[in-house]
């Protein structure tokens, strides 16, 4: 899954290593505040980090062959160090596989790196374990099943999921980059039945490999042990699930089509297409004129800085598409908060 | 010959590769990857259907090579396993992209051919600079140099480890393989229902060596920062090629001969 730089354009590689170097820097805050770099407490940490960083390096050298496809993959790893170190640690560990094949061994590219760290490290490392590996393992999912079992269940959900996730970033920074004429959906259709088929043998590794060192160091597996860590997930994956949003956002919105939607299409039609006026109405003077609307209307021209998802002025900039993206799922986050708030206010007042 | 050694002499001779002493192994690693991000920066931004103008390109990694005494084929055949999907996405386009942009005699070529070479031109590329700065600077000057642009130190630290508890691990699981061998005498390779407990007892057997290691470094006075004594120091000129070959790279791009 190591892209090469010649599959992004500069924009591109820039807006992932920001996102990338994002979560570096929460990683590093949340060790720091662990006191993980303590000279005490690193002891024991730094070389079991190092240790599983060059396992996954070396799991990733050897390639397998993935049978009847033609193809090879090989492991990705980052379920299995989620769940060896702690997410935050795993994080930082694979950014160290990822830099020294970057830059020892010029495997993925210099430019890439911030892409390829958010798609290996971030779904594998963070998003699959604090979304699907955490809450299976420790029983708040499957609550009547065994803990082997549940370690064996939760490995393979998530090293399916996350590197589906991974293969479909690739996809679309490959495609917001525009440098191949593959349609997205022969892409699509390319790259994810053969990352489920490598998913599936990295789940079943993942989870032998996890299920012996339960049944013989049961502690180092911390999500299952230590009941204490559960519970303050909800904040977490709230952050996860924001910053998700708002790189999906970005990078989807480079894709968003310039024809009309489905509504305005069938309101106004699209004569540039070739399409006949469906309704034959005028996109800027329709519908019942009355004071209230032209008010309405001029108010609303005021206050959208984003019209049709661009900045005002200048209407052909892809830029403005994916800033309108990521600040228009910000937009919509604020505003679910604002109603949950209100909701809660609402409720304590009618409780009272 | 199996595949951990192989995967042992890779990294041997990688490192040796980076030992060496031309005038580009003498350039300040900071240098070389400030040069290296530049150039894969500039040619990554050619537009699609440009090949005159990347084709200059081409000019750089061959004139660094000479300097630098490293081999293009070795660097092609280390890279085997990174051109297949650069070279599949650029397949794609001939069928996709059929208009016809240029004669050749009476050869039309498409819009799809002229991008796919592009493409494939400048994976190419990258990768050969890519491969220039991993051959000619030592893991260990990597890590001095990334101190110095205020990388945490533990960063750096698990990093340098990483690189070197890779030995160790290769070496753990050669002994576990040879000793699987022994006890499994004319099997080949390990058997399915084993791969669970060998790979995990190799990890905890790993773990246990790789903390026994850290801690007799920790007892020899490590305290988490690299020392720096010993290693070479750079020449201002290293500043001045970078600044020309930057110069360099901006003319080539930006002004049409």
């Amino acid at each position: 899954m190591h892209m090469a730089d010649a599959l992004l354009a500069p924009a591109v590689a820039a807006t992932m290593y920001g996102a990338s170097l994002a979560t570096t820097g929460v990683a590093i805050y949340k060790l720091k505040k662990e006191n993980s770099f303590d000279m005490e407490d690193s002891l024991k940490k730094i070389p079991t980090m190092a240790v599983m960083s060059s396992l996954v390096f070396a799991g990733q050298m050897i390639n397998y062959t993935i049978p009847a496809t033609g193809s090879s993959g090989h492991i990705c790893g980052g379920v299995m160090l989620s769940a060896l170190l702690g997410p935050w640690s795993a994080f930082l560990s694979m950014i160290a596989v990822l830099v020294i094949q970057c830059l020892f061994f010029a495997d993925g590219g210099l430019m890439a790196l911030g892409a390829n760290v958010w798609n290996m490290s971030f779904y594998g490392c963070i998003l699959g374990y604090f979304l699907i590996f955490r809450p299976i393992a420790s029983g708040k999912i499957l609550k009547n099943v065994n803990a082997r079992s549940r370690l064996i269940i939760a490995s393979i959900a998530s090293c399916i999921i996350t590197l589906q996730l991974g293969a479909f970033s690739v996809v679309l920074e490959t495609g917001a980059s525009g440098i191949t004429e593959l349609p997205f959906g022969a892409f699509v259709a390319l790259m994810q039945p053969i990352h489920l088929a490598i998913g599936l043998v990295e789940g079943l590794a993942t989870s032998a490999i996890l299920v012996f060192v339960y049944e013989n160091r049961p502690e180092m597996i911390t999500c299952l042990t230590d009941s204490k860590e559960g519970k303050t997930s909800f904040k977490t994956t709230l952050v996860i699930l924001a910053i998700v949003a708002c790189v999906i956002a970005g990078v989807m919105s480079q894709f968003a089509s310039s024809n009309p939607d489905g509504l305005e299409w069938s309101l106004f039609g699209n004569e540039e297409a070739g399409y006949a006026a469906n309704m034959g109405l005028d996109e800027d003077d329709y519908g019942v004129q009355s004071s209230a609307a032209v008010v309405a209307d001029s108010i609303q021209s005021k206050t959208a800085f984003l019209p049709d998802y661009a900045f005002a002025n200048d209407e052909d900039n892809r830029l403005g598409t994916s800033v309108s993206g990521v600040l228009g799922s910000a937009m919509v986050a604020a505003l679910a908060a604002i109603i949950c708030l209100a909701g809660k206010i609402f409720r304590t007042k009618k409780q009272a | 010959m199996n595949k951990t050694e192989q995967a042992r002499l890779i990294i041997g001779r990688l490192s040796e590769q980076a030992e060496g002493n031309s005038i580009v192994h003498r350039i300040s690693p900071l240098c070389k990857l400030f040069i290296t991000i530049v150039f894969i920066g500039v040619t990554t931004s050619y537009g699609k259907y440009d090949l005159s103008g990347l084709f200059v390109m081409i000019l750089f990694p061959v004139i660094w090579y000479q300097f630098a005494e490293v081999s293009f084929s070795e660097c092609l055949y280390r890279l085997r396993y990174v051109m297949p999907l650069v070279v599949i996405m650029g397949l794609a386009n001939p069928f996709f992209d059929k208009e016809i942009v240029l004669y050749v005699g009476r050869v039309g070529i498409s819009g799809g051919v002229i991008s796919m070479l592009v493409l494939i031109l400048k994976g190419l590329l990258c990768l050969f600079m890519s491969y220039l700065l991993v051959a000619t600077s030592s893991i260990e000057e990597m890590c001095i140099a990334m101190r110095r642009i205020h990388i945490p130190a533990f960063f750096t630290t698990l990093i340098l480890l990483t690189f070197r508890f890779v030995t160790l691990f290769l070496e753990e699981l050669s002994v576990m393989t040879e000793a699987y061998q022994l006890r499994a005498p004319g099997q080949k390779g390990i058997q399915f229902g084993a791969w669970g407990s060998f790979l995990g007892q190799l990890i905890l057997r790993s773990v246990d060596r790789a903390q026994a290691l850290y801690e007799s470094m920790v007892l020899r006075g490590y305290s988490g920062e690299i020392s720096y004594y010993g290693y070479k120091k750079y020449s201002k000129w290293s500043v001045l090629i970078t600044v020309l070959n930057l110069c360099l790279v901006v003319l080539v791009r930006y002004v049409r001969f």
